[in-house]
């Protein structure tokens, strides 16, 4: 029931916003330190998340294959590779030193 | 006379271009951006969701980084609502891209509801890329098709994937999440107050999350952001008035 709760949530929020860029007068979001800052904003809450999901196991921090998955998708990135194949290049590479009891 | 209209009209939608053009480059970000839909499906259901459950993210949220943050903290097992704010602020970035859509599709008022639903970063880095307001309209409108069946498809197809795998971290899909994250954040680092932030909120998600419920961190690491963003000001108020008051060259 919580997770629906979230969903719900989540849905009606994120689709609030899609809407609300399409309505409202330009004006309103105009403003230059508003648009920097939204700019900002989803650069932090990605590079923390990136962060959270490749170092945290529940309250504690932890390296494990994780990390070496990450590594290959930064490499991937580096090497201009699309987006798929970043995403890809992790999960292989997590799931190979898992295998080899990483 | 046919040729008259013709450059009538592509001179009122300022130049344009061929509408096979602008189609082939929607179905490529579609297709290509489509398909990892299954690497979301994939990762809820091994985060624990049901297969509904997964679905109904991607028909109603449709935004990928929202509904990858929202799966990631439900399987901290944090407060739902916390984990609805946090990936309620990744989304908001989409009102930013709605605004500029606006301006450039000109839709009619009762067709806005609908469309909202793909103002997404995909649609909007392919529409806004057009010349003209009807090459616009097609990218905007090709994109979001696609993405949004094959997105939807692709979504049930990994969770009922990740059903019959059983143990999903064991063939590394627990990196999906994290690697999207990273490709989504690597274009947008272009400048040292992006970077600053960057590893402002990396310090703050991390070190908050030994010591505050699961979900929270991140919203605190979304501080990040206001912080740079005031630091920025002040040294830049500072060199304007160092420039006037002593006339101190900028180093």
């Amino acid at each position: 029931m919580n997770t629906w709760i979230a969903i719900a949530a989540t849905a009606l929020g994120c689709y609030a916003v899609k809407l609300a860029g399409l309505l409202v007068p330009a004006g309103l979001l105009e403003r230059p330190l508003v648009r920097r800052f939204a700019a900002l904003l989803p650069v932090a809450l990605l590079a923390a998340l990136t962060a959270q999901q490749t170092f945290a196991d529940g309250h504690a921090l932890v390296l494990d294959a994780r990390a070496a998955g990450l590594a290959a998708a930064v490499v991937a990135l580096l090497l201009r590779a699309p987006f798929l194949l970043v995403v890809a290049a992790a999960v292989v590479v997590t799931a190979g030193v898992r295998a080899l009891g990483g | 006379m046919a040729e008259q209209t013709a450059l009538t009209d592509r001179r009122a939608d300022g130049g344009g271009r061929p509408d096979a053009a602008v189609v082939r480059d929607a179905l490529g970000v579609g297709i290509a951006v489509g398909l990892s839909g299954f690497a979301f499906g994939v990762t809820s259901a091994g985060s624990g969701l049901s297969v509904w459950q997964t679905c109904a993210l991607s028909l109603l949220v449709f935004t990928g980084a929202s509904q990858f943050a929202l799966v990631g903290a439900l399987a901290t097992g944090g407060n739902p609502l916390t984990a609805a704010a946090g990936a309620f602020f990744l989304g908001v970035r989409n009102a930013f891209y709605g605004l500029r859509l606006s301006q450039s599709l000109a839709l009619p008022r009762a067709v806005r509801p609908f469309a909202a639903q793909w103002v997404i970063d995909e649609t909007a880095a392919v529409s806004l890329a057009q010349p003209g307001r009807r090459a616009a309209r097609i990218g905007f409108g090709v994109t979001g098709l696609t993405l949004y069946v094959l997105w939807n498809l692709t979504t049930l197809l990994g969770a009922l994937g990740a059903e019959a795998i059983g143990d999903t971290d064991a063939w590394g899909l627990d990196a999906a999440g994290p690697a999207v994250f990273l490709a989504l954040l690597a274009p947008m680092l272009k400048t040292t107050a992006e970077r600053a932030v960057a590893g402002l909120a990396v310090l703050l998600g991390l070190g908050l999350l030994p010591v505050l419920p699961a979900g929270v961190p991140v919203l605190m690491a979304a501080l990040a952001a206001p912080v740079v963003l005031y630091l920025e000001g002040r040294r830049r108020a500072g060199r304007a008035a160092g420039r006037v008051h002593t006339g101190e060259e900028e180093r």
